[in-house]
């Protein structure tokens, strides 16, 4: 055929501009600040993280994962066999059958993404995305009836003329998408940076069915805190924000963008790659922050983020409930690019919006965040008779009260597990005037420097004692004692068990150390907390627990590790960016819809949250609430 | 908030100005803070004259709170060191007199140590300046005049015309102080000068101890409506012997003033 001559030098002329780009697009990250990552390990772990870990969450969408396993992997294998037939010349008509076949599966593949994109949903980015599947077919297409010949099927010399200048098409379009497209900031861009963001992920951590969801702690004596512009990310963040493929899962379950803020995560991202490329976002094609027209942000990577690409309201709408990196496809770490800029925004610019400088001026102040007197922790527990570690100096638990001790709808849930600690004879001690806040709002509001130095103060007080575990009522608490305290304590220390409420009550009872009744009452809902569900993998024994006393739950649409942020993580009460809705009606809603009379919930801010959407509306309890009322007494 | 860097060094009056500021305590927790006060006029004095403001502090200059002021978007500040027994006066109108600034901003009164309130009355006395206390806000400064707005009870308002230079005490109805950014705040210079700090002789004698709460009476407010109450909150306290003098001569009115102090036995 015409093209005999032509298909080498095309496919050279296109690998060598996608090396090209790609040399250009790896030198855009490493503009970034430095971070150690084992390249070699990397490389050699990243087949499976995309086989085993990426597609785990892909297939939560089945129709995408085999669609995406026939287009990707028929593209993967076309591509080195057209290298070996069409490049090299290889004469094999097995591997021309093989490129047949691989050709015809990414077609298939193809054809279900065209399907697909028929009426695409709101999630998903048009533009150039749009183009693809139209290109894949191209690709796929050309290149099985270029492979015919060599596979024997037909006659070399086939076809005329008209032929050979529609497939010379085909090929230019098709090899200028998937070859010089990844190089260039195509939507195939996200193949290449994606495999690499897999290979150097910053929380390799994730994957092998690990977790890793503590931030990364500010080196305080830096010369800028936190990240200004897109150079101040990690290399290997700018490249994870290649990586995105605009499928909007992210903005699917934003609580913030649900909730009409100036928030959706997917943009930010984009906007992210508009900054570390420099440009503008009005090639964009996707949903919009809501509220905020498209086409004004601008940036490049030494202009600061905040003036001009991403708006601060943007950054403080979010509730750090990770639901988007839950569920992002790609593992991108969206939580921690947001911190990483509302760090910048907090200790550099001084810059917290609404109540956030009157609150860390408090925590700094006070050690809780609404300024009351550090020595009042313990009035809640006046009639409580609790033993202090000042004054025991050992215990097998110690309960840590968090700062709910100040608030009056958490002191009944404080009560509540105190009377079951109680009654199961447990050995606890508090900490009582010594303890301090945690430090999980002033680290979500950016203060690093605030949580540091709460954290340490906290880690003395820790160290002067002899426990088994600590026990907390507080998911926030319990996340930051169990993931974040351990970067600031001496070498080897710091090992001791963190448990939430509710798996603790869910041990003694298994343990027969509680006699419980079977719970009267009507339907009953549970609510995830994130910092418990998402950022710790406990969705079990909250619902063993309610199990015990006889509920059946009636499951919210999104429950387990899909559940729905209450609206009140990453400090969003206090920051207050105004939306359309509130996101604990939202969240009331769906507990409305499945019928419920009670809301169960484990966390005293979900408790506020929710009790703070107005009546009539299905009841909410603490856990430890609920059991303490089934609870069999024993009178002697 | 950061100053904008457009802002940064321009001043657009070209006067000198120097905040004092003295180490806070939180009611709460007693720790050493922001003053609210101070933090109050050097938020005054960065609207006025942006970083060309200068703060000044007398004493042993707690770093963090030092800091925590620095903060707000200042790149130095000047520490006259000296013990916390210190006279505080002497250092800063000596430096005050040798620096001849056009304005000096100060709290109303400290939040820890004496606590006086004495401290702008006392400098001026030594500078030979006039001291406005309770200011609210600074308006532009037109040919070495300026115009300030003084806080007077119940949200009331004093505009005044006064000459530079002179001290002013700022009170809590000016603006709320920005927030202070722990980088910034780390990385500004403290110029600490060394000084042969007066003891405080009568403050050393002083026994410190915790306020005691004094006993309030109690007020019933009859008020019916939500009207009344609003009233009985916010009226001025119907004192009776005022008198108002506006169109007497100016002899008639110092007569008056002589007449009530000897009165009241403050002149005998």
């Amino acid at each position: 055929m015409i093209l005999d001559g032509l298909l080498p030098v095309l496919i050279s002329v296109a690998l060598a501009l996608l090396v090209i780009g790609a040399v250009r697009r790896v030198s855009l990250w490493r503009a970034g600040q430095p971070e150690s990552v084992n390249i070699v390990a990397g490389l050699l772990a990243m087949p499976r993280r995309y086989l085993v870990d990426l597609h785990h969450v892909v297939e939560r969408d089945k129709y995408m994962s085999n669609t995406h396993v026939a287009t990707g992997g028929g593209f993967v294998l076309s591509m080195a066999l057209i290298v070996l037939v069409h490049l090299f010349g290889v004469d094999s008509q097995w591997l021309a059958w093989a490129l047949l076949a691989a050709t015809a599966l990414m077609f298939v593949g193809a054809v279900f993404v065209y399907k697909r994109r028929q009426s695409p949903p709101s999630r998903l980015s048009k533009g150039p995305w749009m183009r693809l599947p139209k290109s894949l077919l191209v690709f796929a297409a050309t290149f099985f009836v270029v492979t015919l010949p060599a596979a024997g099927v037909i006659p070399a010399e086939a076809g005329g003329w008209l032929l050979a200048v529609i497939l010379l098409a085909g090929i230019v379009y098709g090899l200028g998408e998937m070859l010089f497209g990844m190089g260039w900031g195509g939507p195939m861009k996200h193949a290449f940076a994606g495999a690499l963001h897999l290979a150097f992920h910053r929380r390799a951590e994730r994957f092998g069915g690990g977790r890793s969801t503590g931030l990364k702690p500010v080196d305080l004596g830096a010369d800028i805190l936190g990240v200004d512009k897109p150079r101040g990310f990690k290399w290997n963040q700018l490249l994870g924000f290649d990586a995105c493929v605009q499928c909007g899962r992210c903005e699917a379950v934003c609580p913030a963008f649900a909730a009409g803020q100036p928030l959706n995560p997917k943009k930010l991202i984009q906007d992210m790659v508009v900054g570390l490329a420099g440009g503008t976002d009005s090639r964009y094609a996707g949903s919009p922050y809501p509220g905020k027209d498209v086409g004004n942000a601008r940036g490049g990577p030494d202009q600061v983020i905040t003036e001009g690409l991403v708006n601060p309201e943007t950054l403080w709408s979010c509730t750090t409930c990770r639901a988007c990196v839950e569920e992002c496809p790609m593992m991108i770490e969206h939580v921690d690019a947001i911190v990483d800029m509302r760090r910048f925004l907090t200790l550099e610019k001084g810059n917290t919006p609404n109540k956030g400088a009157e609150t860390l001026d408090n925590l700094i102040a006070t050690d809780n965040p609404n300024g009351f007197a550090p020595g009042s922790r313990m009035n809640w527990a006046a009639d409580q008779n609790l033993r202090l570690m000042s004054d025991v100096k050992e215990a097998d638990v110690l309960f840590w009260v968090s700062d709910g001790a100040f608030d009056m709808r958490s002191q009944r849930i404080l009560r509540a597990f105190v009377k079951l600690l109680k009654t199961a004879n447990v050995d606890f001690a508090v900490l009582g005037d010594e303890e301090r806040d945690s430090g999980d709002v002033a680290r979500r509001l950016g203060d690093d420097a605030t949580f540091q130095s709460l954290a340490k103060r906290n880690i003395e007080t820790l160290r002067k004692y002899k426990f088994n575990r600590i026990v907390t009522t507080d998911p926030h608490a319990f996340h930051v004692l169990k993931n974040e305290y351990k970067d600031f304590y001496p070498q080897g220390e710091g090992n001791y068990e963190v448990y939430h409420h509710t798996t603790f009550i869910n041990e003694l009872v298994k343990a027969s150390a509680l006699r419980l009744d079977l719970y009267k009452g009507g339907a009953v809902t549970y609510h995830d907390p994130c910092y418990l569900g998402r950022y710790n993998g406990e969705y079990d024994s909250p619902r063993e627990l309610l199990a015990e006393l006889g509920i059946e739950l009636a499951e919210m649409e999104r429950s387990g590790f899909r559940s729905r942020c209450c609206g009140g993580g990453g400090g969003a009460p206090i920051t207050d960016i105004p939306g359309e809705r509130r996101i604990a009606d939202m969240r009331m809603e769906d507990v409305k819809a499945t019928g419920a009379e009670l809301v169960a919930v484990g966390c005293q801010q979900c408790t506020a949250m929710l009790e703070g959407v107005v009546e009539p509306r299905p009841e909410v309890k603490d856990i430890a609430e609920i059991v303490v009322e089934c609870l069999v007494e024993e009178v002697h | 908030m950061q100053p904008e860097a457009r802002n940064e060094n321009l001043n657009p009056t070209g006067i000198k100005v120097v905040s004092l500021i003295s180490i806070g305590q939180h009611p709460q927790s007693g720790r050493a803070r922001r003053a609210e006060q101070d933090a109050r006029a050097v938020e005054l004095g960065l609207n006025l004259v942006g970083t060309g403001l200068e703060l000044l502090h007398a004493g042993e200059g707690d770093e963090t709170v030092m800091r925590s002021y620095l903060g707000m978007g200042l790149p130095k500040m000047t520490l006259l060191k000296q013990r916390d027994h210190c006279d505080a006066l002497p250092v800063l109108a000596e430096y005050l007199a040798r620096k001849v600034p056009d304005l000096v901003l100060t709290g109303v009164r400290a939040e820890s140590g004496e606590a006086s309130g004495m401290l702008p009355f006392l400098l001026g006395e030594k500078l030979g300046w006039p001291v406005i206390n309770r200011i609210a806000a600074i308006g532009e400064v037109v040919d070495g005049e300026v115009e300030v707005l003084q806080a007077l009870p119940r949200g009331q308002r004093r505009a005044i015309k006064v000459r530079l230079p002179f001290i002013a005490s700022v009170d809590m109805a000016a603006e709320a102080p920005r927030q202070s950014a722990y980088g910034p705040g780390r990385r500004a210079a403290i110029d600490a000068n060394a000084t042969d700090g007066v003891v405080d002789a009568v403050r050393t004698g002083w026994q410190e101890s915790p306020a005691r709460k004094k006993p309030k009476r109690l007020k019933v407010v009859k008020a019916k409506t939500a009207a009344d109450r609003f009233k009985a909150a916010t009226a001025k306290p119907q004192g009776g012997g005022g008198k108002v003098m506006k169109n007497e001569s100016a002899t008639e009115q110092a007569q008056a003033v002589l007449d009530m102090l000897v009165e009241e036995g403050v002149i005998r």
